[in-house]
């Protein structure tokens, strides 16, 4: 409240009547341009105002004379992004590996929306950056057993492995347990030399009946130095990345009840370029020959 | 000082008007040492400014030629021979900052010499008022003729006034623009229809900004819009030199029988003669008499047309001066006392000043033209190869600063046997890696880097990764980490 309107002594102006601690504050008036300028503000809102969206009701809002709309304005880009988009890939899926490989502006569409598809498709068995885990094959290293390049990879994700697909990869591994084929005393003899293979033997064992038993039953797929055959999808077992785990208990089970993934055939589900763009992506990660 | 002392009339006084209309200001022409050295600044501060952006600058076939750039685009400032990059932002900080310990610094000396001097809002209302009185006429022919009747004379003399004011608002924009694009090609494009639409809007908005400014707001701007006027009271003390009154021996004031009354030794009149040319000169149109105010930009205007009258009474001259209020009050009873210009207030403004030009410096010299920076990746955080070898994945940002395009070499310090993969330039590995870099840019690779650790302890190593470019010699290393299986476990 106003106490005492009073007139300041050193300049000879009104104060407001307010007091602060012995201070008063002078009245000084505003000048007129600064009002005006004010006013036009108000008036500048309002024009926003009839312009422009502006009354909520509840969902909605009150259109605007524009009709501007941020959400269709969105939707414009999203369209014109698309249509480019589509372009981009009819083109990735028309061309051939090597010639997107050269084209840097489509490389970079290819990875892109290769990262995206193997987020929402291939992540959840390979990992969210193609590391793998037990059962899962990583696809950031050396290691393959369909192949590593550019074709073989994108014939892996068409048509799968051991899919309902007629040409997926199809190969089995004999049961070697289960079937009997191999004694329980035998299959631990195998899994000791094979165990020498990359490394994880104890010392001190002797596995030249393993080296024997292997030769005869499991060197025809694995090959004579056990590196592993691309044609019918054996690993190859002198390395240090196994499938199935590299324990003595995880080599014995294998070969007793052997475990064979099955990948899903991708063609009923993404489009020829998409699995191009995925390959594209999947053959970056680190592995790709 | 004299001011009035009205007694406090009753309780509630009439009520104030909530809006005040404008007192025109109409300065009259001065002249003598004051004037002309601001004549002087405003040559030199408009020349600058509209001449800076033609300077062309040799840096190359990739780069700009044009000194002074601030390419916001792409993201370069151009200053001379110093280019910045985003990440050099703290050196434009630092200018700021410098540039405001400054202004404290002399207005702590010497009051407002920035706002009289050297403010764009003084230094093109001066141009304006300047452009006004040629055409207009000086102070009293402009008040006769605003107040008489519309005229042809005054119509024209109007009409060419704002065309003048136009024309230099238009240059005045026209050039802001032009320290942001390269200045020959805008001039063309502007007047060819080809120029970018901010180019256009902004040199309306910044003639429209001028105009109003330098040609209607004037000294509305230093009173009401400016906020240093408010806080840089803070910055003065009893010390500051000010543009100051010397009221001790201006008062008592008055002019006519001035020999009459002089005569009676009982009441001497002061050698302030009432004419007030002092407060005809006033840009902001005030009374310099009434004391130090906040509408006083301290252009020591008031002093020049003191002056002249001061050697027409035959009084000593600088009855309205420069000092400092310590001095005058001591004055007032004869003493001269020293200056005091080292005092705590001004020695910590240019102890801040010269640490902070020192560090700005320095940093700007050893400012480096290479860079490197390293991610890892977050997952997985290695892959195992079927040799038993390890390979991590690393996301590497080159940087290349120089104007020049250079072969980069990439390679690996402390890491025994490691090989570098960049499959974007060649999938091979090696071990040393050749990264062709463009001039002035920046480029992000992904590096695998290949090796057979004989012992991770804890699952991981550290080395550096060196980064050199081949033509310049520039070095730099990024200290990075080798992840990998605890070797217990292999
Ligand atoms: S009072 Fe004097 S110094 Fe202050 S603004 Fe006016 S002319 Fe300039
Ligand atoms: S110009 Fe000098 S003499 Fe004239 S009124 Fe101002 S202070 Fe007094």
């Amino acid at each position: 409240m106003p106490t005492k309107i009073e007139k300041d002594v050193i300049s000879g102006r009104d104060t407001t009547g307010h007091e602060w601690d012995g201070i008063r504050e002078l009245n000084t008036p505003l000048p007129k341009w600064w009002v005006y300028v004010y006013l036009a503000t108000i008036v500048w809102a309002l024009g926003m105002f009839v312009l422009y969206p502006a009354i909520p009701l509840g969902t909605r809002a009150t259109t605007g004379l524009l009709g501007f709309s941020s959400r269709a304005q969105a939707m414009a880009g999203f369209q014109e992004m698309n249509a480019l988009h589509a372009t981009q890939m009819q083109e990735i899926g028309r061309m051939s590996f090597a010639d997107i490989e050269k084209n840097h502006d489509l490389m970079e569409v290819a990875l892109t929306a290769g990262r995206i598809t193997f987020a929402n498709n291939c992540q959840p068995c390979h990992g969210p950056n193609g590391e793998g885990r037990i059962g899962y094959p990583a696809l950031d290293t050396d290691v393959w057993r369909w192949g590593g390049s550019l074709d073989a990879i994108q014939q892996t994700i068409t048509h799968g492995i051991r899919s309902a697909d007629p040409d997926a990869r199809n190969s089995q591994m004999p049961n070697f347990g289960g079937d009997k084929l191999l004694t329980p005393a035998q299959i631990e003899d195998v899994a000791d030399y094979v165990m020498t293979l990359y490394g994880k033997a104890k010392t001190g064992v002797d596995t030249s009946a393993g080296e024997k038993l292997f030769g005869d039953n499991c060197a025809p797929c694995h090959g004579a130095k056990a590196e592993g055959n691309r044609d019918v999808g054996a690993p190859p077992l002198a390395s240090r990345v196994h499938l199935y785990g590299d324990s003595r208990a995880a080599v014995v089970a294998q070969i007793t009840h052997p475990r064979m993934g099955v990948m899903p055939n991708w063609n009923h589900r993404l489009s020829p370029a998409t699995i191009k763009a995925v390959a594209l992506y999947v053959h970056s990660l680190g592995g790709g020959e | 000082m004299n001011v009035s002392h009205p007694k406090p009339e009753a309780d509630v006084a009439p009520p104030t008007s909530l809006y005040a209309n404008r007192v025109r200001v109409y300065p009259k022409a001065v002249d003598g040492p004051v004037r002309r050295v601001k004549w002087l600044v405003l040559v030199l501060c408009l020349g600058v400014y509209y001449a800076v952006p033609w300077l062309r600058w040799n840096r190359g076939p990739d780069a700009p030629h044009q000194a002074v750039l601030l390419d916001l685009w792409n993201e370069r400032f151009y200053f001379f021979n110093v280019e910045l990059w985003p990440q050099d932002i703290w050196f434009l900080t630092g200018i700021l900052v410098l540039s405001a310990v400054s202004l404290f610094l002399v207005t702590s000396l010497f009051g407002r010499l920035w706002c009289g001097y050297s403010c764009p809002q003084t230094v093109w209302t001066d141009l304006f008022m300047l452009v006004e009185r040629k055409i207009e006429g000086d102070r009293n022919e402009r008040i006769r003729r605003d107040r008489g009747p519309l005229t042809f004379d005054k119509a024209w003399r109007k009409i060419a006034k704002h065309a003048a004011w136009l024309f230099i608002a238009f240059w005045t924009g026209g050039a802001w623009v032009m320290y942001y694009t390269d200045a020959p090609t805008f001039v063309h494009d502007f007047w060819t229809g080809h120029a970018s639409t901010s180019g256009y809007v902004f040199t309306l908005l910044l003639t429209a900004t001028t105009y109003l400014l330098a040609g209607w707001a004037r000294e509305q701007v230093c009173t009401y819009m400016c906020p240093w006027p408010r806080f840089q009271s803070a910055m003065l003390d009893e010390n500051t030199f000010v543009v100051t009154y010397e009221a001790w021996r201006g008062e008592p004031r008055g002019h006519g029988k001035r020999l009459a009354a002089a005569a009676t030794a009982a009441a001497p009149l002061g050698d302030c003669v009432d004419c007030n040319a002092c407060v005809h000169v006033c840009p902001t149109g005030i009374d310099i008499r009434d004391g130090l105010q906040l509408e006083c930009i301290g252009c020591g205007l008031c002093i020049d047309a003191c002056n002249h009258v001061m050697a027409k009474t035959g009084s000593t001259p600088w009855l309205i001066t420069w000092d400092t209020v310590a001095r005058q009050t001591a004055k007032k009873s004869g003493v001269n006392p020293s200056l005091g210009l080292l005092r705590p207030r001004t020695l910590i403004y240019l102890a801040v000043l010269a640490i902070g030009s020192i560090a700005i410096l320095t940093g700007l010299m050893l400012r480096s033209t290479i860079g490197l920076t390293v991610a890892h990746d977050r997952a997985p955080l290695y892959a195992l190869l079927e040799d038993g070898g390890v390979r991590d994945g690393y996301t590497l940002g080159f940087v290349n600063k120089t104007p020049r395009a250079a072969d980069f070499e990439l390679s690996v310090v402390g890491l025994p046997g490691a090989k570098l993969i960049l499959s974007e330039i060649s999938p091979k590995p090696e071990t040393t890696a050749t990264v062709p870099m463009p001039a002035d840019q920046l480029r992000t690779l992904r590096v695998l880097v290949q090796a057979q650790p004989d012992h991770l302890v804890a699952g991981r190593e550290s080395f550096d990764f060196v980064l050199r470019n081949r033509e310049t010699g520039a070095k730099t290393t990024y200290h990075a980490l080798f992840m990998g299986p605890v070797s217990h476990d292999r």
